[in-house]
């Protein structure tokens, strides 16, 4: 990410060291992820120390230091879904990808991550592809849909 | 559109916006919010907009995108005005048909309105469905004539009638009697005295003081806040901005998680227009006084939802609890005092204002007045948001308006108020909701949530989902919470995995102890209590997983086994070729079994199996029968007419 | 600053507004245990060790001394078996991860607290937060961080600080309670240049 965009994001906040959060959220949006170099610019940027902005985005969870996939898969682990089978369903979806909760594929091809509760309760399990919601997903239902992004 | 600079002018307005809208108009409703868009309100409102134009009717109806009124396991939701014609689960292609016969003749589509299961009748009033008719929707009826995009449908409605009635008519001090008088308690889960809060913010010295909405909302299973941040956010507003006006704080925070970016998109719209009226801003209607707000957003973190965590958030830190001997009322943000309030709780106080205390004591019990939002979720027939007055039975919740467990399957237990909480099993149905009542029972209100759990739901697994979510949502920082709850939960996986040990049980009370004595903040105070609630009334089930090596509701993978019982297995196919291991034997017209040995327990062929056939079984605690021998295996059919 | 008079443990003593019920109880030679209080920082409130009942105004509550501030007419006792049984499982907790730590150990005897109630844990931090604060608070060069969050929580050198001040200075290096400190300085030597968020 070029670091103008950088700059640009921090400046839109003031440059205010408490809007840390608000501006890595702004450039998590915007590239996916927080490569070195950015988190580097930012702590210089912000004036605040490079252990602290580290901190801060690794112990949150919308922050991610590493490239992710292509496609974003989002299984719903919240209680509501958990009562209605979720785990079986990440199972499955674990099996189809390869992969296991917060890890990416070698082609970068998925990301899967676990969420607690999107709000969607209804609906549930839920999945959630790129932003598309899947509602009253089963371990067989969840596979094909993945299956149908490879 | 000019300022509105005086009550007067807002008064004014607001007749002239009625007077534009009469309430025989016709409109169209379209429930727009998360979970109806989830389940394709977006392509229904377009359709909705293709048509209309088509018809030639969409410069006298409008259509209106609308915020969520809780009956989501029937989304889409369409009300049509005026009669308030409901439709449920509204897809494109019913569009034409709703648009000729509704829209332009005034007819009714039966096949699009809720059967009553009961009486079997079709109900096509919306305040006539049984999901709404027994609940009193101070706060989230107004959710569907609303577009929360356009501050004039929330003053049409009688908006900001309050702030104005408060920065004019009322000094700080009778605002704050009044909610003091109210009894209003926090809906975030504390139930703390809102007005006692405010009191002490008041109070505290300081020129410099804040007021912040909590709209994180972490616990699972709850989206009442959600519901009503993006469907009438002006309702959280106005009564921030009353809040505001009593602590004398004149910068205000909406803290909203990034997992909610309609609420966050629609907070951020209504506080521009907010102060494109006049209501927000310098000078707020003529008062003189002024009041800013902004927005931040949580970044993924439960623990950052409690009051302290979140103001150390907002000050751009790591999100960790603060210990709170010096309230955060009196000491928070940058040291200052800072008020913080749900979302919930905050929507309380222009009905408060408005209608005054008295009216809001109405409704309740002694301890707890006024109404509550509960979303109801998991096993259940009616999922969605629930709001009642204070007192309403769980029975009467799950049954009445929830509908009751689907699938004939029995109720287990109510888990509520999220990890903090605790499951209540069916002997307590008839215990009135309350704060104090529910704290009594072994569980809390929490924010509201309401899981409801059937025969099929392990007990044990539960207690073990809640610390395992903990385990990765606890900051970390203290002892108690953070190893506490790292033993806590190897321990009940290794019940539920049938590796128990003795004095596990006794180890799992005694860390909990500590958790609940000695924890810095109530995430960790509160993280043992599914745990203890589910030991307390479900004791047999932890019993059978250490004892018997069990799980009574055939849940825990580790200690169910899948078989296929040849009596009834009609050799399909479908689980043969549906398992993921390869893991079934048979053929067309011989029996199908279930290799053991490669059975990875994923549960897809009871899943596939067809329901008139049933085949396949789980057992726990004991062996699967033994398959039968290979002859015996094949299926003789009987020929028909030969 | 106002005085302030409160019991503790039986005894009358006289303090002043502002101080913790631990500096109180310094001050007057009774012992509280502290795994994560330093003199030279910012109370932290996060071992829990130092853990107290307090009694006020008819209430009686558990709260961690190193932070909870004095007030007239409180009654604080600094032992009892509540207190000790907390004491005895957090000690236990510990020992997990670092059985050989000193300090833990001579606590442990005290408190009757065993070592192997919990199996092994692989990290031997127990996140004191001593040399995090240390380098932030009093050296101000933040070398030394934590990352993560929950049971995943763990403390790392930021390398392009630490290569360039830590050689010199190692004040922390005696603060460390289990020598976790020292592993993880080993650790960023080691592979300087490598690792998600760091160059």
């Amino acid at each position: 990410m070029e670091l103008e965009r950088v700059d640009g994001i921090i400046e839109r906040h003031g440059a205010d060291p408490s809007s840390l959060i608000q501006v890595l959220l702004d450039i998590q949006k915007e590239n996916q992820w927080l490569p070195p170099e950015v988190l580097r610019r930012v702590s210089e940027r912000l004036q605040v120390p490079m252990a602290r902005v580290r901190h801060v985005a690794t112990f949150y969870k919308a922050f991610s230091l590493v490239p992710r996939g292509r496609h974003e898969i989002h299984v719903c682990m919240g209680t509501a879904c958990h009562v209605r089978g979720a785990p079986r369903v990440l199972n499955a979806v674990q099996e189809v990808t390869g992969i296991g909760p917060g890890e990416t594929d070698m082609e970068l091809t998925f990301t899967l991550k676990t969420v607690n509760c999107v709000g969607c309760c209804a609906l549930g399990p839920v999945v959630e592809i790129d932003g598309v919601t899947y509602g009253k997903m089963t371990p067989s239902k969840a596979a094909e849909v993945i299956r149908n992004y490879k | 559109m000019a300022r509105l600079n005086s009550p007067q002018e807002l008064h004014r307005f607001q007749e002239e916006l009625l007077s534009r809208r009469p309430s025989t108009a016709s409109f169209v409703s379209i429930c727009a919010g998360t979970g109806c868009l989830a389940a394709g309100a977006k392509e229904v409102i377009a359709a909705f907009k293709e048509e209309m134009e088509k018809s030639g009717i969409a410069a006298k109806i409008q259509s209106k995108e609308t915020g969520c009124p809780g009956f989501c396991e029937r989304g889409p939701v369409v009300v049509i005005y005026p009669e308030e014609i409901c439709y449920l689960q509204v897809a494109p292609q019913d569009v034409p048909e709703i648009v000729a016969e509704t829209l332009m003749n005034r007819k009714v589509v039966d096949r699009l309105l809720y059967v009553d299961p009961a009486t079997k009748k079709r109900v096509q009033r919306e305040s006539e469905i049984p999901f709404y008719k027994k609940q009193v929707r101070n706060l989230i009826g107004n959710n569907i004539r609303i577009d929360p995009r356009n501050i004039e449908d929330y003053i049409a409605l009688g908006g900001y009638t309050a702030l104005a009635k408060a920065l004019f008519q009322m000094t700080p001090e009778e605002v704050l009697q009044e909610v003091k008088r109210s009894q209003l308690r926090g809906r975030g889960g504390g139930g703390f005295p809102t007005g006692r809060k405010w009191e002490e913010s008041r109070n505290a010295p300081g020129d410099v003081k804040y007021v912040i909405v909590n709209a994180d909302e972490g616990d699972p299973g709850a989206f009442m806040d959600r519901a009503l941040l993006e469907g009438n956010p002006h309702s959280v507003l106005e009564g921030l901005i009353i809040g505001a006006y009593v602590v004398g704080a004149h910068q205000g925070f909406v803290y909203v998680r990034q997992e909610y970016p309609l609420a966050v998109e629609n907070i951020t719209i209504a506080i521009r227009q907010a102060e494109e009226y006049g209501l927000l801003g310098e000078n707020i209607l003529g008062s003189g006084f002024h009041f800013r707000v902004k927005v931040h957003q949580g970044a993924g973190a439960f623990v950052s939802g409690e009051s302290s965590a979140l103001m150390t958030a907002i000050e751009g830190k790591v999100g960790e609890p603060r210990p709170k001997y010096i309230h955060t009322a009196i000491k928070g943000v940058w040291d200052r005092p800072s008020v913080l309030n749900n979302v919930e709780t905050w929507a309380n106080i222009p009905l408060i204002i408005n209608k005054g205390a008295s009216w809001f004591t109405q409704f309740g019990t002694d301890g707890s007045k006024g109404t509550k939002i509960f979303s109801l979720v998991g096993k259940i027939n009616n999922t969605g948001l629930v709001e009642v007055p204070m007192g309403v039975t769980l029975r009467e919740i799950i049954y009445e308006i929830g509908g009751g467990i689907p699938r004939g399957k029995e109720f287990k237990a109510v888990q509520t108020g999220g990890p903090s909480g605790g499951c209540l099993p069916a002997e307590l149905l008839d215990l009135k909701v309350g704060f104090d009542e529910l704290t009594q029972a072994g569980s809390m209100m929490g924010s509201g949530g309401m899981i409801v759990m059937d025969e099929d739901t392990c007990m044990v697994d539960v207690a073990r989902y809640f610390l395992d979510f903990l385990s990765e949502e606890s900051c970390g920082k203290c002892v108690p919470c953070r190893e506490g709850i790292r033993q806590m939960l190897k321990l009940l996986t290794a019940i539920t995995e049938g590796k128990a040990k003795e004095g596990d049980l006794q180890l799992l009370v005694d860390l909990a102890e500590v958790a609940c004595d000695a924890s810095l903040c109530a995430l960790g105070r509160t993280a043992p209590n599914p745990f203890l609630s589910t030991l307390k009334y479900f004791a047999s089930e932890y019993e059978a997983h250490i004892k018997e090596r069990r799980c009574p509701a055939l849940s825990c993978k580790a200690l169910v086994s899948y078989y296929i019982d040849p009596e009834r297995c009609q050799a399909c196919l479908r689980c043969l070729r549906s398992c993921p291991a390869q893991a079934i034997s048979g053929a067309k017209d011989t029996i199908h079994v279930i290799d053991q040995d490669k059975c990875t327990r994923c549960g897809t062929c009871l899943e596939v199996c067809p329901p008139r056939f049933a085949a396949v079984r789980k057992v726990s605690g004991e062996p699967v029968p033994p398959p039968l021998p290979e002859e015996k295996r094949i299926i003789v059919r009987e020929r028909e007419g030969k | 600053m106002r005085s302030v008079v409160l019991e503790i443990d039986g005894r009358e003593v006289g303090a002043k507004e502002g101080m913790t019920i631990l500096d109180a109880a310094r001050s007057v030679g009774i012992q509280i245990p502290t795994l994560c209080h330093h003199e030279k920082l910012e109370p932290y409130g996060a071992c829990r060790i130092c853990t107290v009942e307090v009694e006020s105004r008819g209430r009686s509550r558990l709260v961690a001394s190193c932070v909870y501030p004095v007030e007239e007419g409180i009654s604080v006792r600094t032992r009892s078996e509540k207190i000790d049984r907390l004491r005895k499982m957090i000690l236990q907790l510990l020992l997990a991860h670092a059985p050989d730590s000193p300090v833990l150990k001579e606590l442990a005897q005290e408190y009757g607290a065993k070592e192997d109630i919990f199996d092994k844990e692989p990290s031997f931090c127990i996140h004191c937060g001593l040399c995090v604060r240390y380098c932030a608070e009093v050296k101000k060069l933040n070398a030394v961080g934590f990352v993560g969050r929950g049971t995943k929580r763990e403390i790392a050198f930021v390398p392009e600080v630490a290569s360039k001040v830590c050689w010199d200075c190692k004040e922390c290096f005696p603060l460390c309670p289990t020598s976790a400190l020292q592993a993880a300085y080993m650790l960023v030597e080691a592979f300087a240049g490598s690792g998600p968020g760091v160059d």
